[in-house]
């Protein structure tokens, strides 16, 4: 793309590195922002630079915070025995949208991938041990870990490594989110491998 | 600039009708169009549901049109590498239609590649999720000078071979395929990265590889080793028949897999894996043994023995397949002609005329040849005449 303004191209050049976003959108949203008021154009640089400057991750369970301890982790209704174990901090909201469950998480930062160079050092694994540990030493156990990775042959990889890890601390019970068909789902279509896992992971008909 | 020419057509036999109702059921591609795919600029045809003879010289295209069938049977080429290579040269895509028709239905199915971007494949408009989904639907055997790689390249070409024929007939040993490869591209990985920073092995993280691993290894051996017990048989007659029922023939699948001590054996290697940074031990290091008279037919075996040997395992891929589905596959027979003596091509032909096949596609580079050969052969048969340059009429 050609443009008259190396001002312009720099900014174009900027935007168009984001996820979804190629030359024409950006500069689309060049042109918008050039006929916004000039304040549009600070706040939106403000934010994005206090965002990456003050933005913290929360000590406990590494999800995203604005305070060293995030509020999931300091409100008192919710159950500090239990603890959901996922990937990244966008699995946490997504798990927070259900409205269905009232523990705390852990957030991994990725999934075992040897191929991609990352190993458990790489992500939280140690620092859920530790977290376990320290709860178990504080007499506050935790009870349950609920391993809600994807799908996928690497997330299943950890959760396996992550359960041969925990099995260690008696008591502690771990579990694994239900797989299965899709609400609305057909049966005749749903692929023969989740249709496999749904059978093999039935559960006793109740209401 | 080449262009291939349909010039001429004619059809031999008019009682196609009737013998086409005779088999239960059928399945045959009833055109094709091609766009820039290899030598092709631009082609359309319309073929027997029988006998369909493309004659023509060397480098014309006749294996090209055989390879755009093998594509929209099984979304990719007959020959490994191939997919940027089928765009025709200063091209920015190919595309290949075809039209399939079985007994209730015809189906279009479109297989395409833009330079650079991932294959697209459609049946009736609809594009898949995965294009394993669709292999198996509109199944091909192919018959070409070069399978006799089978028996003398290494093991690998014959785990594929096998291994694209179990997949055809069993989902789950697929699923079990590509979970084994995925796991196995994982631990050597790591094996590697061990190698490289001479990190003490993980024993925790390498049995999360190890466990799912041998189980899926275990799996696949003993789909592997039914499957031959299903196919040998019929590989035995066939082979039979074509010799003249001479030699004793055997498959024979060897594997460490399934021995009492393998996961043992798998264990101790472990060092001499992150050595090698691979894994040395599993179902991807298995062989499929070819035998005549007990011993290997790459080393005992006649020119000629092994010619039988691999139109066998075509042929009972081709009735594995006519089992299981309940359809005969599209036969695509490249340049026997030159390649079989006579007493196989009596055989074939007899196959033929006993109407022991469904669509058929015949390469020639000689075409009084093919023309004397199908004159006697009561199915409906085309004769195209592949020409590059331009229109020649022959007749
Ligand atoms: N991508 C391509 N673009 C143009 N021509 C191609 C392409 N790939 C192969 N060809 C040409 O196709 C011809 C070979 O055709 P082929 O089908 O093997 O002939 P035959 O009739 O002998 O079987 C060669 O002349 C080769 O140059
Ligand atoms: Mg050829
Ligand atoms: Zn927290």
């Amino acid at each position: 793309m050609q443009f008259s303004s190396k001002l312009i191209e720099n900014a174009v050049g900027e935007i168009a590195k984001l996820p979804g976003i190629g030359q024409k959108t950006a500069l689309r949203l060049v042109m918008h922002l050039l006929k916004a008021p000039e304040e549009q154009s600070e706040q939106l640089s403000k934010a994005i630079v206090k965002m990456r400057q003050d933005i913290k991750f929360c000590q406990k369970c590494h999800h995203i915070s604005d305070e060293e301890v995030c509020n999931i982790c300091q409100s008192p209704r919710r159950d500090g025995a239990i603890i959901c174990v996922v990937e990244e901090s966008q699995d946490v909201m997504a798990v927070e949208n259900t409205a269905q469950y009232f523990g705390h998480y852990h957030v991994l930062g990725g999934v075992i991938s040897p191929i991609e160079g990352i190993g458990p050092s790489t992500l939280k694994i140690s620092e859920l041990i530790h977290r376990i540990e320290k709860a178990k030493e504080e007499d506050e156990p935790i009870k349950e870990v609920i391993l809600a990775l994807s799908p996928t042959m690497e997330g299943d990889t950890t959760a396996f490594y992550l359960t041969k890890k925990l099995r260690a601390f008696e008591d502690l019970k771990i579990t694994t989110i239900a797989r299965g068909i899709p609400v609305g789902g057909e049966l005749e279509y749903t692929d023969e491998v989740t249709l496999g896992r749904s059978i093999q992971a039935r559960v006793s008909f109740a209401d | 600039m080449q262009k291939t020419i349909v010039v001429n057509r004619f059809v031999v036999g008019e009682n196609n009708k009737k013998s086409l109702q005779s088999i239960h059921s059928f399945m045959f591609l009833f055109n094709i169009q091609l766009l820039n795919f290899k030598n092709y600029e631009e082609l359309n045809m319309q073929f027997s549901p029988q006998i369909n003879c493309l004659v023509g010289e060397n480098g014309s295209g006749k294996t090209n049109l055989l390879d755009a069938i093998h594509y929209l049977s099984l979304a990719k080429s007959a020959f490994p590498g191939q997919d940027q290579q089928s765009i025709r040269h200063q091209e920015p895509f190919f595309s290949i239609r075809g039209e399939f028709r079985n007994e209730d239905r015809q189906h279009q199915v479109l297989c395409a590649l833009q330079q650079g971007a991932k294959k697209v494949l459609r049946c009736d408009q609809v594009p898949y999720e995965r294009l394993s989904d669709h292999v198996g639907r509109f199944p091909v055997v192919m018959m070409a000078p070069h399978d006799t790689d089978l028996i003398r390249e290494g093991s690998e070409e014959r785990r594929r071979f096998f291994d694209a024929i179990i997949c055809q007939t069993d989902r789950n040993y697929l699923q079990w395929l590509m979970e084994y490869n995925g796991l196995l591209k994982q631990r050597n990985a790591l094996l590697r990265q061990w190698q490289k920073n001479h990190m003490p092995a993980d024993q925790d993280l390498l049995e999360t590889y190890n466990i799912p691993l041998l189980d899926r290894a275990e799996k696949i051996a003993r789909a592997r080793i039914s499957f031959l017990d299903q196919f040998e048989p019929l590989f035995q007659a066939h082979y039979q028949a074509l010799s003249g029922g001479r030699e004793e023939v055997s498959l024979r699948y060897r594997t460490e897999v399934l021995k009492e001590d393998f996961k043992e054996k798998f264990e101790q290697a472990t060092e001499k894996d992150v050595v090698l940074g691979r894994t040395t031990m599993g179902v991807h290091r298995d062989d499929f043994r070819f035998l005549i008279g007990g011993h290997p037919v790459k080393r005992f075996g006649s020119q000629g023995q092994q010619k039988s040997f691999v139109v066998a395992l075509k042929l009972s891929h081709f009735d594995l397949i006519h089992q299981q589905k309940g359809f005969k596959p599209i036969l695509l027979l490249d340049d026997i002609f030159d390649k079989l003596d006579d007493q196989r091509m009596q055989h074939l032909l007899k196959m033929v005329a006993g109407h022991k096949f469904g669509q058929i596609f015949i390469t020639d580079a000689r075409p009084e040849r093919t023309k004397g050969l199908v004159k006697e052969i009561d199915e409906e048969v085309k004769i195209f005449e592949i020409e590059k340059g331009g229109i020649q009429n022959k007749e």
